[in-house]
């Protein structure tokens, strides 16, 4: 078991920036469409972050249109994929799950941001 | 070179492969000693016996201690014969590590399965079992086994209830998608039979 452990340990990415559910991020990923590699960005709030190790997931959710189609994608933190993780802004917030978004609408919709000091 | 490999099951993880998440399972190989050549000459077959893990001499039987001491190897727990062509020549002695799969691209694995013990046919054969709810009194028995009067028996090979697991099988075909020849580590796409520790063996395909 350890072991196995220590295996999945060595394929962490070395770096991953700091970030947390509130944040708004803008994620870079690597798609691949035939021969052609392109890099997608997609920007918005981390409404969860799951699991743990390798498995460690996160997930962004973003409205487009006038606000109200909400667009949710779940990234594996540790896929070689994820190119590059952006904080543009840290949100402050009482959960750890922002799910209670999805029931809201336009400017309801949207987290405090956060006073660094 | 060798055509197989025994070893234990370490686990099953995930890896990163080609940018894709895929089920790994983590099998430790070797290094394994060749014990005993089997010719045609002399037993009518090629084969070569190759041993894993450190044994007690204590625990040995006296035929097998006898044997060890007469090819000059580290008493082995666990002995296997492996086929192989009759042109290779071997030597006991001599010894293989999960280098041998280096080039290889899919194994045949046998192992142990996990015993379950008198298992019903829900979980044995898959079967689908009825609602669990809405006032449904069959839920996980077999159903009818047969006709009435002809043929007035069960027919052979009905599946029905009974032990489990704990046998014999291999699984083929399975993609290598790593050598560790450091760690003497396999990486296999899939699932193996048996449990965390079992032993395995490993073969070459084709």
């Amino acid at each position: 078991m350890q072991r196995i452990h220590r295996l999945e340990t060595d394929q962490l990415k070395d770096q991953v920036p700091e970030f947390s559910v509130g944040d708004t991020v803008e994620v870079s990923v690597k798609i691949s469409e035939g021969s052609k590699t392109r890099i997608q960005k997609f920007q918005g709030i981390v409404i969860a972050r799951k699991h743990g190790g390798l498995r460690e997931t996160f997930t962004v959710r973003r409205t487009t249109g006038t606000g109200n189609i909400g667009v949710e994608r779940i990234f594996p933190l540790h896929s070689p994929n994820l190119t590059d993780i952006k904080v543009l802004r840290f949100g402050d917030v009482k959960r750890a799950k922002l799910y209670y978004l999805r029931q809201k609408i336009g400017r309801a919709a949207r987290v405090k941001e956060k006073r660094l000091r | 070179m060798l055509k197989g490999l025994i070893g234990r099951k370490l686990g099953m993880t995930q890896i990163y492969h080609e940018d894709t998440l895929i089920p790994v399972t983590v099998l430790e190989l070797g290094p394994c000693t060749v014990t005993a050549v089997r010719t045609p000459d002399r037993n009518g077959y090629s084969a070569v016996q190759v041993g894993y893990g450190a044994a007690k001499e204590k625990k040995l039987s006296k035929p097998l201690r006898g044997q060890f001491a007469k090819v000059g190897v580290e008493p082995r727990n666990w002995l296997v014969e492996l086929p192989c062509d009759a042109e290779d020549a071997y030597e006991a002695g001599q010894t293989f590590d999960v280098g041998i799969f280096a080039e290889v691209q899919s194994v045949d694995i046998s192992g142990r399965t996990k015993g379950r013990g008198f298992a019903g046919n829900v979980k044995r054969h898959g079967f689908a079992g009825g609602p669990k709810t809405h006032g449904s009194k069959f839920h996980r028995a077999p159903g009818s086994i047969g006709a009435c009067a002809w043929p007035s028996k069960v027919v052979k090979g009905k599946r029905m209830a009974g032990h489990f697991g704990d046998e014999n099988f291999t699984v083929r075909n399975l993609k290598v998608v790593r050598v560790d020849a450091e760690n003497n580590l396999l990486y296999v796409k899939g699932a193996v039979p048996g449990a965390k520790g079992g032993r395995i063996v490993v073969r070459v395909r084709g």
